[in-house]
């Protein structure tokens, strides 16, 4: 497979998940689509990690070239992990106050 | 002794500078004094010049390099010769007369406006000056301007009255009419010449022969200038309402002085018009038309002030058709006796208004058909205005006969009907001043018995000059005798000489024969005083059967409605093209488009604020297509 | 078509079919289950790719105890499609529309270029081992490690001081 597979695939998803953005109203609905942009893009970290480990291992067979992209999805989970707890907060304390989880009422911006 | 020249038009600016900064501070017999010495200084200086010149002393004296550019140069100098000497005697000693004239006529108004009139006085003396003194084109149009403006002042002098302004306006606008074409013609000058210096482009035009039409549109654009200034058709209409102003100021301004400018331009570009005939023909026939037109309507005017303005506007164009017809020298001594009677006159009828307590609902009594029989009141006022009377009309051997007639016989040597128009004029000259006499003396007087209580002659600050211009109105005329009282008599003639060589080279005087002449003076001195004699006649008891002019007379009292012609044809056009202008293009137009950019601005925000909807979904969208955007001109438009 | 190739297809299938029903299911319920189903797939391209660290703890952290927390707060707030709101039918039209442009735009901006020839390496391949994974971490990427785990106790304060019932 080529790095094109990968690409698409990701681009496909990430573009997948601005759509449930955009299309939602529900704030829990349009978390978990932010979730699936981060995902797409970790697929697409790992691949090119691939990538640049084979280039380099017809080289040097003992390199270890595109592991920090493996490691930064590693991170990327660690920071999604924190957000999402401290974004559910804040869902569940909206929830609490207007009893409804529409973001069409979160319209203060207007003022 | 000539390089004190510029002294001449120095002083009474001097006093024009003190009279007007200090209006507010400065008593009443100072500024009187200040205004009058000012014009005193300059006419000593002047007579000492006239002395030099007479010895011959002529020149141009250089002050200092007023305008250089590449290749022309026009210089900040003064002229000092025959011609402008004589003017500059004139402007002084009548200048200077009139001055103390009107310390006794103006001293009802407040020091602050006494001093106003002084200043203004003043600067008119210094302008003129510069007119008559200067060596170049340009700084006569500096002189010519500046009399412009003070004639605007002082005819407005009284300017809470909404009337006179518009006289005043009136007089400005159609002064730049003239100043227009005066312009045009200087431009003209300078591409042909290179120079405006008199010398120069005398020399050049009588030398290097320059094309006929180019000097026929020059000195057509210069006469338009002097019709302008000098009250001729077309633009004469100013002057009559231009009485608006004090006396004096008529006197001075209008009679004796700033509307000769146009006559001294001419007189000074002499050459130019002789080496233009059709010009000079055009020339005489705006005069010869202008003296039989004003004459016309001075018979049916009643105002005392009016008669004498249209009989101004009369006598300049006998000027004009003294230069129209090359008799250079007879307009210029025109010059001087019409300044001599005229000042006189409008002085006199001064005295008159003066001495007539102001008729109930205010204003002066000028009214000639309420006055009469004040020979009685005003004895000195009645000798010298008679005296005036009988220069104008033409009567030997005051001065006025002279110089009319030298002109009447130059102009029946180019063409007699010329003459046995300009005779005519003559006559309705005498007749219409006749008029005026006996209505104003003679007779009853025709006002309030109360007015007449008061009636009274006037203070010898205003008699005095009327006795001293009457003196020169009587024997000024001997400065210019014909030839054929004596061989070489013409004493102006011979003084002038030198200023009018060049045209009289190039196109010399056909001389009358002496019996020729003789008949024809005998002619017009008996038709004159016959007609003096009808209208003494005639108007001596004047009674105001309040009947209503019809016909003739009545189109002649309207001025032949030559003020609502141009009202017509120039003032209703102009005003609905303006008025077009302002309510379409200005309106409509301009405003529509500055103020709909505003409208557009406000509309368009007040669309743009509902984006801004508070939904952050919306938002996201947003960036969304933003990014979008941004991908697309990145990626593919590079 | 090897069996690699097909493995691939046929988890991408997966994958953006569930990602699909995750935005287009009425019910939240549903929205969640599908995601799950979403990150075991994508999980399966981690293991086809040989990173396997990274497939487990997708596994674990993703689908085990985030997925949980959301199944957590949407039973919470009891939703079920009847009480779904619904977007505006043009914003939703609108959206869909921004959404497949990007999809379009970026496809079509990266499909000719050269560097996509590059092979990927499946299957095999040392640097997706926990061994090695790990010595990198600990050695080269201490300090960001160190501060993820304040990163973790800041979040839990903020959680904690959000979720806090009213004063």
């Amino acid at each position: 497979m080529t790095i094109n597979h990968y690409i698409f695939l990701s681009v496909a998803l990430f573009c997948i998940g601005i759509v449930g953005v955009l299309t939602r109203r529900n704030a829990i609905v349009i978390f978990m689509s932010i979730e699936l942009m981060l995902n797409a893009v970790n697929i697409l970290l790992v691949a090119f990690s691939k990538m640049h480990y084979l280039a380099a291992k017809v080289i040097n067979p003992a390199t270890q070239t595109g592991i920090d992209g493996q490691l930064f999805v590693f991170f990327i989970m660690v920071v999604a992990a924190a957000e999402v707890s401290v974004g559910l907060a804040i869902i569940v304390m909206m929830y609490r106050n207007i009893h409804s989880v529409d973001v069409n009422f979160l319209n203060r911006l207007k003022h | 002794m000539n390089k004190f020249v510029f002294l001449i038009p120095l002083i009474p600016l001097i006093g024009f500078l003190i009279n007007g900064l200090g209006r507010s501070v400065i008593s009443k017999s100072f500024a009187g004094i200040l205004g009058c010495g000012t014009v005193l200084a300059s006419f000593i200086l002047s007579i000492i010049l006239f002395l030099n010149v007479r010895n011959g002393h002529t020149g141009v004296e250089y002050l200092y390099n007023f305008i250089s550019f590449e290749t022309l140069h026009i210089p900040f100098a003064f002229q000092v010769d025959q011609l402008s000497v004589i003017f500059l005697l004139i402007i002084t000693g009548i200048g200077f007369l009139i001055h103390v004239y009107s310390t006794a006529y103006m001293h009802g108004e407040n020091s602050a406006d006494y001093a106003r009139y002084f200043a203004y006085l003043n600067l008119f003396v210094f302008s003129m000056l510069l007119l008559v003194l200067g060596a170049n084109y340009v700084i006569m149009f500096l002189g010519w301007e500046g009399v412009g403006l003070c004639s605007y002042l002082l005819i407005g002098y009284w300017f809470r009255n909404t009337e006179y302004n518009n006289a005043a306006k009136k007089a400005f606008v159609m002064n730049r009419i003239g100043d227009f074409g005066f312009l045009l013609a200087v431009f003209w000058i300078i591409k042909v010449f290179g120079t405006t210096d008199y010398v120069d482009v005398f020399a050049k035009a009588s030398s290097a022969p320059v094309n006929v039409a180019v000097l026929t549109g020059i000195t057509l654009l210069l006469l338009l200038g002097a019709t302008g200034k000098s009250a001729q058709i077309p633009l004469y209409t100013w002057l009559p309402d231009a009485m608006a102003g004090p006396t004096p100021v008529s006197a001075l301004i209008h009679a004796a002085t700033m509307v000769t400018a146009g006559i001294y331009m001419i007189a000074r570009s002499n050459i130019l018009y002789t080496l233009a005939p059709t010009s000079q023909a055009v020339v005489a026939v705006v005069g010869l038309a202008t003296a039989i037109l004003a004459a016309t309507i001075a018979l049916k005017q009643n105002d005392i002030k009016k008669v004498l303005a249209y009989s101004t506007v009369s006598q300049l164009g006998y000027m004009f058709l003294g230069l129209g017809v090359g008799a250079y020298t007879a307009s210029v001594f025109h010059v001087m006796t019409h300044a001599f009677f005229k000042a006189l006159l409008f002085l006199g009828a001064g005295s008159v208004i003066h001495a007539i307590p102001p008729i109930i609902g205010g204003g002066q009594e000028q009214d000639i058909r309420r006055m009469g029989g004040l020979k009685k009141y005003l004895p000195v006022t009645h000798i010298t205005f008679l005296l005036a009377c009988l220069a104008i009309a033409g009567i030997p051997p005051f001065s006025g006969f002279f110089s009319k007639d030298e002109i009447l016989i130059s102009a029946y040597s180019r063409s007699p009907v010329l003459y046995w128009i300009g005779l005519g004029g003559s006559l309705i000259t005498a007749f219409y001043m006749f008029r005026l006499y006996a209505m104003t003396f003679l007779g009853k007087y025709r006002g309030t018995a109360q007015q007449e209580h008061h009636l009274h002659e006037s203070p010898p600050a205003m008699t005095i000059p009327l006795v001293i211009l009457a003196i020169l109105a009587a024997i000024g005329g001997f400065l210019g005798l014909p030839e054929i009282f004596a061989p070489d008599s013409n004493w102006l003639e011979h003084f002038l000489s030198p200023i009018f060589a060049g045209s009289e080279k190039i196109s010399p005087a056909i001389p009358v024969a002496h019996n020729t002449e003789y008949v024809l003076l005998a002619i017009t001195v008996v038709l004159v005083v016959i007609c003096t004699v009808w209208a003494t006649a005639r108007f001596r008891n004047y009674s105001d059967k309040g009947v209503e002019e019809k016909g003739l007379g009545k189109f002649l009292q309207n001025k032949w409605h030559v003020d609502e012609f141009y009202d017509a044809i120039i003032n209703k056009p102009l005003r609905a093209i303006s008025g077009f202008l302002n309510s379409v293009v200005e309106r409509s137009g301009i405003d529509g488009i500055v103020n709909g950019v505003g409208r557009f601005v406000i509309y368009g925000s007040r669309q743009l604020r509902l984006i801004q909807n508070g939904q952050v979904g919306a938002y996201i969208l947003m960036m969304v297509v933003a990014t979008l955007f941004f991908f697309i001109i990145q990626l593919f438009l590079k | 078509m090897g069996i690699t190739q097909i493995l691939f297809w046929f988890l991408t299938a997966l994958v953006l079919g569930s990602a699909l029903m995750v935005i287009f299911s009425k019910n939240p319920v549903h929205s969640v289950l599908w995601l799950i189903v979403t990150f075991f797939c994508i999980s399966g391209h981690y293991i086809l790719l040989n990173a396997q660290f990274l497939a487990i703890v997708n596994v674990i952290v993703y689908a085990g105890a985030i997925m949980v927390l959301f199944l957590f707060v949407v039973m919470l707030m009891n939703l079920n499609a009847e009480t779904e709101p619904q977007k505006n039918k043009w914003l939703k039209f609108a959206g869909a529309i921004a959404g497949s442009s990007l999809l379009l735009v970026l496809v079509a901006a990266l499909k000719d270029t050269d560097a996509m020839r590059q092979e990927v390496l499946l299957k095999t391949g040392d640097i997706g081992l926990i061994h090695n994974l790990g010595m990198v971490l600990f050695r080269d990427y201490l300090l960001p490690f160190e501060i993820s785990s304040v990163l973790f106790l800041s979040a839990m304060v903020g959680t904690v001081v959000i979720g806090k019932k009213g004063d």
